[in-house]
C-alpha cells in the first residue's frame, strides 16, 4: 500500500478575486514583488538611486529658477525653494506610481492569465515600490531642509500622516486606473494629461496666497491640494495658511474630503467588480 | 480489440491506480462558463461614447455547459478534447484563474497554481530571486522558500548560476529551473497544460521522470492535452469534452478511440459542410485482421488489411481516391492512391452508388499509432470532393527497438576483409 499524504477537507474553490489566497501569501506576494522591483530598478543601472534623486532635482533646479528669476513668484515668499522642492517629490511620487500603475495589470499578462494571483498585488507593488522611493528622497529632503535653515517643530510629527493620506489616495488612484486600461486603452493617454493638470493644480509652484480668491475653492477640490498645503504648514511655514483657513474653516475641506473618500471607494469598488474577470478581458 | 500488448507495457511502466476507496480530491459540480464575445470590440473611450449602446453587441459563447466530475486523490486525470471544446476554460476554472458563471469546485490539499511551467519568471531577475518569488506564488512562506532554496537549484544542476539573470539562461536552463521550482511547492494537486508536447526530447523525458516520481509521491495531477500518446500512457482516467459538455469519462484507452472517432465524424462534416459540396461520403473505414473481423493494432511486420466504403452523392465523370499515412508526431510517411473504376473499366459514377475500397499493404511502419488520412479528387476539372483527416487509426506494435520512422526489409552484411595474397 502506497502511503497517502493527509491534505484534509474538501474546500470550496472561489474563483480570482483581488486578494485570493489569503493575507499572508497577498502580503508576502505584495513585499517581494515591490522590492525586486525596487532593487532591479536601482541596481540595475550604472548610477542606480541617484538617477531617482536627479530627476526631481533637476526639475526643481529648471523650476526654482524660472520662478524666482524670471517670473519672480517666489522670490517674496518664505522659503519657497523648499516649499517646491518638497511639493515636487511628493508629486513625483503620486505621478510615478498613478504612471506606471495604468499599464501594470495589462504588462504582467502572463501572471494573471495562466497563475492564480491576487490582482491587487500587481498596481499595489507598483505603489510600494514608488513609495520606497520616495522614502529615500525624503531622507534628502529633509536634509536640505535642515540646511536651510528651519528648525523642526512639533508639527513635524504630524507630517506622516498627511504622507498617509497621500499614500491612500495614489493607491486608490491606481487601482483605478490599472483596472480601467484592461478594458480602455486611452487610460494611459488621458492620465499623462489630467496628472498634467493635477500638478498645476495642486500649490507646488506658487502659493496659494497669491492665487486670485475666488478661485481658491475650486482648486480645493483637487484632494491634493488642501494635503499639500497642510505639509506645507506643519514641516515648512507655520506662518502659512492652514488648508481650513483657505477654504474658510474646516467645514470648507468636506468638499475635498467627500471627493477623496469617493474615490477610495470607487477603488475597491471597481477592482473588486473587476477583479475576477481580468483574465478574461486581457 | 484494444492493443493489449501496448497498454500492458504502459501499465508496467506506470505506477499502480489509487485504491478505489481514495479520498476525493477535485470535485466539480455542474459547472458553466460563458464568454461574451464583442462583435465590434469597444476598446476606446472615444468609440464607448459615439456608441454607448454597442458593447451590447456580443454573442454568447457557451465554453462550458454543465460539467461535473470527481477525481480521486493521486489519481492521473486526464482532459482532452479538439480545440474550442473548452478543455483549457476547465483549467482555468479549477485553477482559480476564471470564475465559474454556475456551479461549484471543491478541492482538497494545496494547488500549485500554474498551469504553465515557468510562469511568473521575471527575466530581469537572478535565479535565486526567482526561485523565491515564485515558491511564494505557490503559496509557501518566505522562510521556507529560502530553505528550500539550495535544495532547488541543486535539483536544477544550477547552484553555479544561481545569480545569473534568468535573460542570460539557455532555454534548457530554464527548463530545469522551472521544473524544479515546481517540484518544490510540495503541492497536493496539479493542473497541467500541455506541457509535455513543447520542449524537446531530452525536456520531455525530464518531464516523463517527474511525472512517473509525482505519481508515485501520491499527488493528484490533472493534465489537459491533445495527445493520445501521452493520455495512454500516463493517465489512470480521463475525460473527453466537447462543445463544453462531458462527453465520456473513463479509461484512456477507449478515450482514445473515442476521440478519434469524433475527430473522424467532424472531420467529414467539416469538410463536406465547409466546402459546400456533398458529392462524397465517407461511409466506414476500417482496418480487417486475419479473420475478417476489424483490428485497432497491428504488429510490425504482418500485412495491413485497410477497407474503405465511400458514397457518391452526385454523378462524377471521375474520382481519384488518395490517402495518406502519418504517424503520431503528424509527419507523413507515405501516400498512396488510385482512381475509381466500375466493373467494366469506365470511370464515371453516378449518385447513390458505392465505392469500395480494399488496401493491403507492407507493414514496415516503427511502432507507435499511426492515422490515415483520406481524400477524393475529381479528375475531370479538378478539385476536392471529399477531404477527411483521422479517417483512421492504428496501432503499430512489436518488431525491433531500433530508432526511425520505418524498418526497411534489408539485407546487411559485415564481414571482416580476408587479405588476398
Amino acid at each position: 500500500m502506497r502511503v497517502q499524504p493527509e491534505v484534509g477537507p474538501l474546500r470550496e474553490v472561489r474563483g480570482p478575486s483581488a486578494l485570493g489566497g489569503g493575507w499572508r501569501r497577498f502580503a508576502d506576494l505584495l513585499w517581494l514583488m515591490s522590492a525586486t522591483e525596487f532593487k532591479r530598478v536601482y541596481f540595475g543601472t550604472v548610477l542606480g538611486y541617484l538617477w531617482s534623486l536627479v530627476r526631481p532635482l533637476m526639475l526643481f533646479g529648471v523650476l526654482l529658477f524660472v520662478f524666482t528669476k524670471i517670473f519672480r513668484i517666489g522670490s517674496g515668499v518664505p522659503n519657497y525653494p523648499i516649499m517646491l522642492l518638497f511639493g515636487i517629490v511628493l508629486f513625483s511620487f503620486f505621478q510615478e506610481a498613478t504612471q506606471n500603475a495604468v499599464t501594470s495589470v495589462v504588462a504582467q499578462e502572463g501572471i494573471v492569465r495562466k497563475t492564480q494571483f491576487p490582482r491587487l498585488v500587481i498596481p499595489l507593488a507598483v505603489v510600494l515600490t514608488a513609495f520606497f522611493n520616495l522614502c529615500l528622497n525624503l531622507i534628502v529632503v529633509f536634509g536640505f531642509v535642515l540646511a536651510w535653515g528651519i528648525d523642526p517643530t512639533w508639527t513635524w510629527l504630524l507630517f506622516p500622516l498627511a504622507l498617509a493620506a497621500l499614500f491612500i489616495l495614489t493607491t486608490a488612484v491606481s487601482m483605478i486606473l490599472s483596472v480601467l486600461y484592461v478594458r480602455f486603452r486611452d487610460v494611459l493617454i488621458i492620465w499623462t494629461v489630467v496628472a498634467q493638470v493635477l500638478f498645476y493644480g495642486t500649490p507646488i509652484l506658487y502659493p496659494i496666497e497669491i492665487v486670485p480668491e475666488q478661485y481658491w475653492k475650486i482648486l480645493f477640490l483637487n484632494p491634493l491640494a488642501p494635503l499639500f498645503e497642510q505639509i506645507r504648514v506643519w514641516v515648512i511655514d507655520p506662518s502659512a495658511p492652514t488648508a481650513a483657513s483657505v477654504v474658510g474653516g474646516a467645514a470648507g475641506l468636506l468638499p475635498a474630503i467627500s471627493i477623496f473618500i469617493g474615490i477610495c471607494v470607487l477603488a475597491v469598488w471597481i477592482f473588486n467588480r473587476d477583479a475576477p474577470r481580468i483574465a478574461e478581458d486581457l | 480489440m484494444p492493443p493489449e500488448n501496448v497498454i500492458k507495457a504502459a501499465q508496467i511502466d506506470g505506477p499502480p491506480r489509487p485504491a478505489a476507496d481514495a479520498p476525493t480530491s477535485i470535485e466539480a459540480r455542474g459547472l458553466e462558463k460563458a464568454f461574451r464575445i464583442p462583435i465590434h470590440r469597444v476598446d476606446s473611450l472615444k468609440e464607448r461614447m459615439v456608441r454607448p449602446f454597442s458593447s451590447r453587441d456580443y454573442r454568447e459563447l457557451q465554453a462550458l455547459d454543465g460539467i461535473s466530475f470527481e477525481i480521486r486523490q493521486g489519481e492521473f486525470f486526464g482532459i482532452v478534447g479538439r480545440n474550442g471544446s473548452g478543455k483549457s476554460t476547465l483549467l482555468k476554472l479549477l485553477a482559480s484563474i476564471y470564475r465559474a458563471d454556475a456551479g461549484t469546485i471543491r478541492m482538497a490539499g494545496r494547488l500549485a497554481p500554474f498551469i504553465e511551467l515557468g510562469v511568473g519568471f521575471n527575466v530581469e531577475l537572478t535565479a535565486r530571486e526567482n526561485v523565491v518569488l515564485n515558491g511564494v506564488m505557490m503559496g509557501l512562506t518566505q522562510q521556507e522558500t529560502r530553505d528550500r532554496l539550495d535544495a532547488v537549484l541543486e535539483f536544477a544542476e544550477l547552484t553555479e548560476f544561481a545569480d545569473l539573470k534568468l535573460k542570460n539562461y539557455s532555454s534548457g536552463m530554464l527548463v530545469r529551473l522551472a521544473f524544479s521550482v515546481m517540484l518544490q511547492a510540495d503541492a497536493d494537486i496539479l493542473l497541467i497544460d500541455e506541457v509535455l508536447a513543447v520542449g524537446d526530447a531530452a525536456f520531455q523525458q525530464k518531464c516523463g521522470d517527474a511525472f512517473r516520481e509525482m505519481k508515485a509521491a501520491g499527488k493528484t495531477i490533472v493534465l489537459v492535452t491533445h495527445s493520445m500518446t501521452i493520455v495512454e500512457d500516463y493517465c489512470h482516467r480521463a475525460m473527453l469534452i466537447d462543445s463544453g459538455r462531458i462527453q465520456h469519462i473513463g479509461d484512456p484507452v477507449e478515450i482514445g478511440r473515442q476521440y478519434l472517432r469524433m475527430n473522424f465524424d467532424k472531420g467529414s462534416e467539416i469538410t463536406e459542410g465547409s466546402a459546400g459540396n456533398d458529392e462524397v461520403r465517407l461511409l466506414d473505414a476500417w482496418i480487417e485482421d486475419v479473420d475478417g473481423g476489424r483490428a485497432a493494432n497491428v504488429e510490425h511486420g504482418s500485412e495491413i488489411k485497410m477497407r474503405v466504403e465511400l458514397e457518391v452523392k452526385r454523378d462524377a465523370r471521375g474520382l481519384d481516391v488518395g490517402f495518406i499515412v502519418v504517424n503520431g508526431d503528424g509527419l507523413g510517411v507515405f501516400e498512396f492512391g488510385t482512381a475509381v473504376k466500375n466493373s467494366d473499366g469506365s470511370q464515371s459514377v453516378q449518385a447513390g452508388q458505392r465505392v469500395r475500397v480494399e488496401i493491403e499493404l507492407e507493414n514496415p511502419l516503427a511502432p507507435g499509432r499511426y492515422f490515415v488520412h483520406c481524400g477524393v479528387n475529381r479528375i475531370h476539372g479538378g478539385g476536392v470532393a471529399l477531404y477527411v483527416e483521422n479517417a483512421l487509426s492504428f496501432v503499430v506494435y512489436g518488431g525491433p527497438a531500433a530508432r526511425g520512422i520505418v524498418l526497411l526489409p534489408h539485407e546487411i552484411e559485415a564481414t571482416v576483409e580476408e587479405e588476398t595474397a
